[in-house]
């Protein structure tokens, strides 16, 4: 079962690089606290997953690189290649020259149609390349032009093209004090029109994962390597061949097919480290959860704690809402360790955040001209609102 | 219009850089009149200007904008410059255009610099997508303010003697009263640090078109206020934490401005920071929380900051900052274009060498002077809001 990744702008780049390597570090470490055979079933499914096997034995990664300016690709591509442990496919990316300049408008309207075949056939090779698709994982930022703008049209066209193939939007939420002065244009944009074509929407906040550097790792100067460091170290925890529940060796459970009943959801991921239960979820309503627990004891772990049905609504209960994946192999030379992926109101605030400066900032008609420009309407803007508003209330009347 | 200056380019040490087919020229120059440098000589060079821009434009790739720097006191620069953005709007109108413009200090020595400022005002209000005003004395100051740095020379605080900010590109000559080379150094540096993302890595990209996106809310309002630090810099190479936040407190401050304008007292629209060098995320966002409070914002873009970082900083310091802010602070460089242009004109002192050129009329001056008006308006209007309360306004109320 393989998944195709396509890594969109400077963001969806830069991170997709951390994530291959996290895969490909973890899956190849001697400390898997388990069994030799188990270790190479691990490794043979995480290699099966994410990448390709070439002649001489480099893995290559199942990606589509896209960007439309060169200089962050060539990096990437050349970060991998001097690793030279696993790399990219030499014709595995498209590029273009001019970027798409902060402007959803742009990525969306003009570079989407104008790319459209590029890309897909990029991504149909790649395709091709897997004996099993599990999915598409799509990684992308909101706060920018070509991964906000482009990623969403390429996530429509696969929508169309793959329509029974399962779609997960890794999402970077921006820090609140900008990086993009018009980040909340592109943000509900993102969302709104994501929220008809995807299945799952991953989010990971640019200011909570901060912190997690800050507080938790204690690093002084943060850099974005730190950052998305981190980001990936969370998905490859949940990424991670894990069993399915019937044989245990197989490994089987597809990460895109998490089970969400109702709406394509905001989940998230909160800290790793030694299994623990938070009290704040009881502040905090969840539709479903899914804890992915990895390494010693894991079998005889207690998470009785997340099947409180005071956690969740009344019309899902814990036993269809709360799933718990086990694995006894380690994940990166942890000897435990546990990953919450939770579809609850956590995002409620932040979406909330984004919608309201987002809103205030269009009732002046402030940066409007730049979106009408290329065919993105004041109507296109009102459509989102309402849809997020819709989200917003949703969520809160759990 | 005349061929000292650019005889000079090909002549010195850069001559190999410029191609020396891709020049226009003429004799006389355009005896400071915007009349003669929009009308007679942009409409005598039309078609070699238009095809000397598209065989440049050939060469390229992908164009993604063009630079047009000029003064706005002159003759050629002002009229000839703004006649070429017009060419420049129709003929590549994906384009983007950024205006580097010189404007006339106090102390200015071309008597009919409010007249030709304010019509090349007009032009640059329509046809540019991005201007920063730059002006003489605040360029004058800076160097002025370096020199007593090198001269005093300060314990901890010296100029790299190889730096960038004071190496001198006419080094053969003699320094004269106002020094010109050490002020367009300045003016240099501060497009090399605009195009720096572009041209190289980092972790956070900007290109010239996120300038224009993030910056300009409104067309017309696309008066970009910049400040370069540092000006000097430190001997040692690591430098904690506590000298680069001196950095950024610097940027805001007064001294480094290339235009006299006050921003910290005026109402931000939205301000950009470009760091160079090794600096990281955490850093800058250390310092726009620490810089915030003391600066206004206005009401709709209250956390509007568009950051970058390039990795490679400047050659001789460890790294450099950029700012450029969209202010309401240069409404009083245009109110005070405004008076000096009234003065004259109401006396209608030296029109007639404007009138006497075919095309002109009292009615471009009048329009000139309007548009300039409405653009201070506006101005105005949003300095209006600074003090009010910041509201939310009502949401959507939608059905579940």
């Amino acid at each position: 079962m393989s998944i195709v990744t396509v890594q969109l702008g400077q963001c969806g780049n830069q991170i997709g690089f951390e994530v291959f390597d996290a895969l490909f570090s973890d899956s190849h470490c001697t400390q898997g606290l388990c069994s030799k055979r188990e270790n190479e079933a691990y490794r043979s499914s995480c290699k099966e997953r994410f990448f390709n096997e070439e002649e001489n034995g480099v893995p290559i990664a199942r990606a589509v690189l896209v960007d439309m300016e060169p200089k962050v690709i060539n990096q990437t591509l050349s970060k991998a290649v001097q690793s030279s442990r696993w790399k990219y496919g030499q014709r595995s990316c498209f590029c273009q020259k001019q970027g798409s300049g902060n402007n959803w408008a742009y990525g969306y309207s003009v570079h989407g149609p104008r790319h459209e075949e590029s890309v897909m056939n990029l991504i149909q090779k790649e395709v091709e390349k897997c004996d099993s698709l599990g999915g598409f994982f799509i990684i992308m930022s909101m706060a920018g032009g070509t991964g906000s703008g482009l990623g969403t049209f390429i996530t429509q066209n696969l929508q169309d093209q793959y329509s029974s193939s399962l779609k997960m939007n890794h999402i970077i939420w921006p820090y609140g004090t900008g990086e993009v002065i018009v980040q909340n244009y592109n943000s509900i944009l993102t969302l709104s029109h994501l929220y008809r074509s995807s299945d799952a929407l991953l989010v990971h906040e640019n200011d909570a994962v901060h912190k997690i550097c800050a507080k938790l790792m204690n690093i002084k100067q943060i850099s974005f390597n730190n950052i998305n460091q981190v980001i990936a170290h969370q998905l490859g925890s949940v990424f991670q061949p894990t069993y399915s529940e019937e044989g245990s060796f197989h490994y089987r459970r597809n990460p895109l097919g998490i089970d969400w009943q109702v709406q394509p959801p905001l989940s998230r991921l909160p800290t790793l480290g030694k299994r623990s239960l938070s009290e704040q979820l009881r502040f905090n309503t969840s539709i479903a959860n899914l804890v992915v627990l990895r390494g010693k004891d894991v079998h005889s772990a207690d998470v009785a704690g997340f099947k409180d049905p005071a956690l969740y609504t009344s019309w899902l209960g814990p036993d269809n809402a709360f799933n718990v994946w086990k694995t006894q192999r380690a994940f990166s030379k942890y000897e435990k360790s546990a990953a919450l992926v939770s579809n609850s109101q956590f995002l409620v605030k932040p979406l909330d955040m984004i919608v309201s400066k987002a809103w205030n900032m269009f009732a002046s008609k402030a940066y409007i001209h730049q979106y009408t420009k290329f065919g993105i309407e004041e109507e296109d803007f009102l459509d989102s609102f309402t849809l997020l508003e819709q989200v917003v209330a949703s969520y809160c009347n759990l | 219009m005349e061929e000292g200056v650019v005889n000079e380019i090909l002549q010195g040490p850069l001559r190999d850089v410029f191609d020396s087919k891709q020049l226009i020229t003429d004799i006389s120059g355009s005896g400071n009149n915007w009349a003669v440098g929009h009308k007679v000589f942009g409409h005598l060079y039309q078609e070699q200007i238009l095809e000397k821009l598209r065989k440049s434009a050939e060469h390229c790739d992908c164009l993604q904008c063009f630079f047009v720097i000029h003064s706005m006191g002159g003759g050629t620069g002002s009229g000839l410059g703004t006649f070429l953005l017009k060419v420049l709007e129709d003929e590549f109108p994906e384009v983007y255009r950024f205006v580097t413009s010189i404007y006339p200090s106090g102390e200015d020595d071309v008597i009919t610099s409010p007249y030709n400022s304010i019509l090349a005002m007009k032009e640059l209000n329509e046809h540019a997508d991005c201007v920063l005003p730059v002006d003489n004395q605040s360029l004058f100051d800076i160097i002025s303010k370096i020199d007593l740095m090198v001269n005093s020379g300060k314990l901890g605080t010296t100029v790299k003697p190889k730096s960038l900010v004071t190496s001198s590109a006419g080094a053969f000559k003699k320094r004269q009263e106002k020094p010109f080379d050490a002020m367009n150094n300045i003016v240099a540096n501060l497009l090399l640090n605009l195009t720096s993302s572009a041209r190289f890595e980092g972790s956070l990209n900007m290109d010239l078109n996120e300038i224009s996106m993030n910056l300009v809310p409104f067309p017309q309002l696309h008066y970009l206020v910049s400040s370069l630090t540092p000006l000097y810099t430190l001997a040692d190479v690591n430098i904690p934490p506590r000298r680069l936040d001196q950095m950024f407190s610097d940027a805001f401050s007064k001294d480094h401005q290339l235009i006299q304008a006050d921003p910290k007292h005026s109402l931000y629209l939205a301000c950009a920071l470009m760091v160079r060098g090794n600096v990281q995320i955490s850093d800058l966002r250390r310092n726009i929380e620490r810089l915030k409070p003391s600066l206004q914002f206005v009401s709709w873009n209250q956390e509007g900051w568009k950051t970058s970082l390039c990795s490679v900083p400047p050659v001789g310091h460890c790294h450099s900052l950029l700012a450029l802010a969209n202010n309401t602070c240069v409404k009083p460089t245009f109110m005070d274009l405004r008076e000096r242009f009234t003065r004259l004109y109401k006396k209608k002192a030296h029109l007639h060498h404007y009138l006497q050129i075919e095309g002109m009329e009292e009615s471009c001056f009048s329009e000139a002077l309007s548009s300039l008006s409405a653009l201070i308006q506006e101005y105005s209007q949003l300095d209006a809001t600074k003090s009010m309360p910041v509201e939310d306004l009502p949401r959507l109320s939608v059905a579940v």
